[in-house]
């Protein structure tokens, strides 16, 4: 086995264009996919700071109708598909899969980086899509509206989509493969980490639900390019079988978003109360149930859409069903702080947003799964305000979290303390005002995707952009010193937190190989109380 | 498991060449269960308009042509044949029985498109192709919508697979597979049964209906 | 910057009440664990914060009895929950039988009302108060929602077929009718009002003339009056009359006579009946059922008659097809021996107020 020549790692290991563009190495797709993602993140970004600008007066004064329709259905777009579904995996997923199992890269690491290539490929279509004028249909796409009515560009925003969908199943496969066939010895299955557990379940989800939207999306743009009724009623075709097929991915497309985020908690909260994760057994089997009963709760998106009474009523009770395992590993998170030793770095922060914005997300969607309620605030700002929690206040804080937590190991320094936990305060305080405000609006009867509204709706949407003001600066601040740690921040040395995990057994940066040879694993995982953590 | 040949040599992420098959089966058979719900979206969106639409159905298979569909359909299944005989030919190292097998399943898949594309052109003359001037009755366009989506996107596979195929043929001929190495042959034969396995369920769903 | 700031919206049916101790009850639970939660991760956090550097926390593995505690009682509770829901549901989603209809199309980027008496009206719903009211609702073109937060319903307007949403509205007012399903441009002004008066003050308004006239389709050239209004004052047609006029000028009764050997089933009695086909199965004459016959009419043959009545999809506006409906519902049983089916005499004059 070479030894890595001193101050060798993945990141000076060749230089130049090539290098990078054709790499092999898992860590260096992660970085390619961390660059990407960040700007579809700002793109994103930029289209609610339209939204909610155009939200502060009740009359559409800002932009026009149809710009405004194109702000909502790009903001979503960019943000499920070109962010979230890919962001932790994608990044932090690529880097910590193989090293936390003690592998020297995934399993199929040309695959990977095709995976990058077709990820950016798709969003190379929808960036078409958006500045060819934009789509206007939502990002749920309903028919008969996308297929036959809406005159915008819909056409190549699907196929953008469904090309990133294989980008998705790529990474899955990838996962699965690794995590099953190249653990290192001693490292059986009740004893990886909690952050692999939730990838393992996130990756099961991304190859059995991507390939139906992907079909489903095609059949969309066939429809609309050649004028045929597979789901435009005047053809013969049923829209409702639209919303079947579409949100049988949908759905448990959110538990793509969140199950990473939920790994990433567990990681952060043993790390950094150095006890392990109460309930282990249960919070990795939660995220298997997460993965499987998601795929059986997708008619509550549809419960007003003329559904018979017999199937609202199985979907309703599967949709309270499949909030227990949520609720046991937020149980689980907090009976691990009892007892613990507990720091608040930055990390530590966003988990604790995490647990507590999870909450209240998880728990509104309670209100949704009630028939009786759903009818009243299904397609109104309350469903806006759940899903932001659970997206924003859920998966974002958790990849802010996992971004920082492992920032020393991607890169070897360390991000300046204070201002990450500024920014930690800034976004916890800047969501809550952002969304909370929403749950009432929308109670109130105010409907989704509304350019205009009544007047006394006004005071409720003026708070809600008061927040996303604080809440974009949360977002701007790591954008600037994190960049600043690339170059001044300390040395971060091989474990600067005293982590369990293999991942902090070898340098930061690692090497290209990840480690000097194959570790042995005889214990299991968060072992903070036996031992001082290994430090390297 | 017997090597009569030295070491296989494994790629570098891996810790030997069985992790590395073991890596790829695992691979392969993941790849096929998203193949199935890929498919299923299909599948499922015709069983939803066969129920609601039967008349329509029942016109539109009448109108395929069944002789060139069954044709086809033992075509397949005699290309799934040679291709587990490719494999047998690779596991035991039989260098021209493996590449013969190989241009066999490659000759009897092209055979297979070739009939399809007959078929299709029919279907154009005949202006039973959705959304080019479809000449028929109410709902019959959503049914030929449905066969040249199911059709199609399974031709997609088979097209993706003879390229595959031409490329073994070529790795074959080097010597590339024998007993202690002949995963990716094995892999493809497990792509290409599934790829036939699908116009199995295809056939009947398309052809077949209503007739005695 | 508006003075009215509500913070909860007003309970104007017999049903709002009830959502809302729903809402109230979810509320009280999500407080409760939000709070149990939060003050937990607080207090634990400050109790146990790191006192010396190498400090690590307890080795606890886990407890069984707490992972059975959080399991089974939350799902007691959400299984509550869903029942409790579930039972809401089923009083919002069964309209009473004596509920009065009126029927609604929703279109890019309005709302047509058309009740049975005749009177028509855009963007604005009136009812009586203290009178359960059920909507039948459908869509021209995309999907729509008709929403009214105000009596807590909601129920989306497919093209292709036909929904319902039933109200009982408890005081007198005017509320938000909102289109709640993303639709194009004016989805966001595709908003309207529903006013709910005194019954007497509803009849009243009921023979009063349409507030916004519009011609919904090409009147009939024939012995019916036309459904648009004209002469102030004069009495709106029921929507059975207007059906009977569409029932003549699409030239329905050429095959759907009373007499034997017509080509088409008479229709005398028809709704509610169940109806047998050529190939055996049955159903039961609904609305949904009289509007797949008009439109797709080859899908479900009645047994004893051939495959022959063309297809009105296309030609048929949905409030053509509501009025057919009607007119339809409103014929009756046909005399004994005979197949009566005489239009424009008898009681199908009535206006239909029931089926």
């Amino acid at each position: 086995m070479e030894a890595a020549a001193a101050g060798t790692n993945y990141l000076n290991n060749g230089y130049g264009v090539t290098s990078w563009l054709l790499t092999k190495d898992h860590k260096r797709i992660a970085i390619l996919y961390l660059i990407s993602i960040t700007v579809m993140f700002l793109l994103g970004s930029l289209f609610a700071v339209g939204i909610r600008v155009e939200l502060l007066t009740p009359q559409g004064d800002f932009v026009g109708a149809d710009t405004y329709n194109k702000l909502f259905t790009m903001h979503g777009v960019v943000m499920v598909f070109f962010f979230l579904i890919p962001s932790i995996p994608a990044v932090l997923g690529n880097f910590l899969v193989p090293m936390m199992i003690g592998a020297r890269d995934l399993a199929f690491p040309r695959i990977n980086l095709a995976s990058w290539y077709i990820y950016v490929f798709g969003a190379a279509f929808s960036m078409y899509a958006m500045l060819a004028g934009g789509v206007d249909t939502g990002w749920t796409f309903y028919t008969p509206y996308s297929s036959a009515s809406s005159n915008t560009n819909v056409i190549p925003m699907a196929l953008g989509i469904f090309i990133t969908g294989f980008s998705s199943i790529l990474t899955g496969l990838n996962f699965i493969v690794t995590i099953h066939t190249m653990r290192a010895p001693g490292l059986t299955w009740f004893r990886l980490p909690l952050f692999i557990w939730a990838h393992y379940a996130t990756s099961l989800i991304m190859i059995l639900g991507t390939p139906v939207i992907a079909i489903t999306i095609l059949l969309v743009a066939l429809e609309r390019g050649l004028g045929i009724g597979i789901f435009d009623p005047a053809l013969g075709g049923d829209p409702i079988l639209f919303q079947h097929l579409f949100w049988f991915y949908s759905h448990p497309a959110v538990y793509i978003m969140i199950l990473p985020a939920m790994g990433v908690t567990s990681e952060v909260i043993a790390c950094f109360s150095r006890k392990r994760i109460f309930g282990y057994g249960f919070v990795a089997i939660s995220s298997l149930a997460i993965a499987i009963f998601g795929f059986l709760v997708w008619g509550h998106h549809m419960f007003v859409s003329g559904q018979s009474v017999y199937a609202a009523l199985v979907f309703s009770v599967l949709s309270f069903s499949v909030a227990i395992p949520s609720a046991v590993k937020v149980f689980n998170w907090t009976a691990t702080l009892y007892k613990g030793s507990i720091s608040f770095e930055a990390p530590m922060l966003y988990a604790m947003g995490f647990i507590g914005l999870f909450t209240i997300g998880g728990l509104t969607g309670l209100f949704l799964s009630s028939l009786g309620l759903d009818v009243h605030v299904h397609d109104t700002y309350f469903v806006v305000a759940h899903f932001h929690y659970i997206m924003v206040g859920g998966a974002i804080m958790g990849y802010q979290g996992g971004l920082h937590f492992w920032w020393p190991k991607m890169f070897g320094k360390m991000y300046p303390e204070g201002p990450a936990r500024i920014a930690a305060a800034l976004v916890f305080i800047g969501f809550n005002l952002t969304f909370f405000p929403q749950f009432v609006v929308g109670y109130l009867g105010m409907p989704r995707r509304y350019h205009a509204y009544p007047d006394e709706f006004q005071v409720l949407n003026v708070l809600s952009t008061a927040g996303a003001s604080i809440l974009a600066l949360g977002y701007l601040l790591p954008a600037f010193y994190l960049l600043w740690s690339l170059k001044y921040g300390k040395d971060a040395g091989p474990n600067p937190w005293r982590a369990t995990g293999l991942e902090w057994q070898t340098a930061s940066p690692p090497p290209t190989e990840n480690f000097e040879s194959t570790p042995f694993v005889d214990e299991d995982a968060y072992e903070y109380g036996a031992r001082e953590a290994h430090v390297v | 498991m017997s090597d009569a040949h030295a070491a296989v040599a494994h790629q570098h992420q891996f810790d030997s060449a069985e992790q590395q098959k073991d890596a790829a089966t695992l691979g392969m058979w993941a790849f096929i269960a998203q193949e199935i719900l890929f498919f299923g979206g299909l599948f499922v969106t015709y069983i939803v308009y066969r129920f609601t639409y039967p008349q329509a159905f029942h016109d539109g298979s009448h109108h395929l042509d069944i002789t060139l569909g069954t044709i086809n359909t033992a075509v397949l299944i005699g290309s799934s044949l040679t291709m587990a005989l490719a494999v047998h030919a690779a596991q035991t190292s039989k260098k021209n029985n493996l590449v013969f097998f190989l241009v066999a399943t490659l000759g009897l898949g092209s055979t297979f498109l070739g009939i399809k594309a007959i078929e299709y052109s029919h279907k154009f003359h005949e202006h039973h192709v959705p959304g080019l001037s479809f000449d028929g009755p109410p709902n019959m366009e959503l049914f030929f919508s449905l066969y040249f989506a199911m059709t199609g996107l399974h031709a997609v596979h088979m097209i993706i697979g003879a390229a595959i195929i031409i490329v073994l043929i070529f790795q074959a001929q080097r010597g590339t597979y024998h007993s202690a190495y002949y995963t990716p042959v094995e892999l493809f034969g497990l792509y290409w049964h599934f790829v036939d396995i699908i116009w199995i369920f295809l056939f009947p769903l398309l052809y077949l209906i209503g007739r005695h | 910057m508006s003075s009215k700031f509500p913070l909860f919206p007003e309970q104007a049916s017999t049903l709002a009440a009830d959502v809302d101790l729903l809402y109230f009850f979810l509320i009280a639970v999500s407080l409760f664990f939000t709070v149990l939660i939060a003050a937990l991760v607080i207090i634990f956090a400050v109790k146990y914060r790191r006192r010396s550097e190498n400090d690590v926390g307890a080795d606890i593995h886990g407890s069984l009895a707490l992972e059975l505690l959080w399991s089974v009682i939350p799902l007691g509770i959400a299984l509550v929950m869903f029942a409790w829901g579930a039972k809401v549901y089923l009083d919002i989603a069964r309209p009473p039988d004596n509920a009065m209809e009126i029927f609604v199309v929703g279109k890019q980027w309005m709302w047509k009302i058309q009740h049975m008496e005749g009177r028509r009206e855009i963007n604005q719903l009136h009812v009586p108060i203290g009178k359960p009211v059920k909507l039948t609702i459908t869509s021209e073109d995309v999907i729509h929602s008709f929403y009214v937060p105000a009596f807590r319903v909601k129920k989306d307007a497919v093209p292709g077929r036909y929904t319902e949403l039933w109200f009982e509205a408890t005081k007198p007012g005017s509320y938000h009718l909102f289109c709640a399903e993303y639709c194009g441009t004016e989805h966001s002004k595709m908003i309207g009002q529903v006013i709910a008066m005194a019954p007497a003050a509803y009849e009243e308004w009921l023979t009063g003339s349409d507030i916004a006239p519009v011609a919904l389709s090409v009147p009939p050239a024939g012995a019916a009056a036309g459904a648009t209004s004209g002469a102030a004052g004069a009495a709106p047609e029921g929507m059975a009359k207007a059906g009977e006029g569409v029932f003549l000028q699409k030239g329905c009764l050429a095959c759907h006579m009373a007499a034997p050997g017509s080509l088409g089933p008479n229709l005398a009695g028809v709704f509610g009946k169940e109806r047998k086909f050529v190939d055996g199965s049955t159903k039961v004459a609904d609305e949904a059922y009289l509007r797949e016959s008009i439109l797709t009419p080859l899908k479900h043959v009645v047994e004893g008659f051939q495959p022959v009545m063309p297809t009105y999809q296309g030609q048929i506006s949905e409030q053509e097809l509501m009025q057919l409906i009607q007119y339809i519902k409103s014929l009756g049983q046909p005399a004994e021996g005979e197949a009566v089916n005489a239009p424009a005499q008898d009681d199908a004059t009535t206006a239909g107020e029931e089926s």
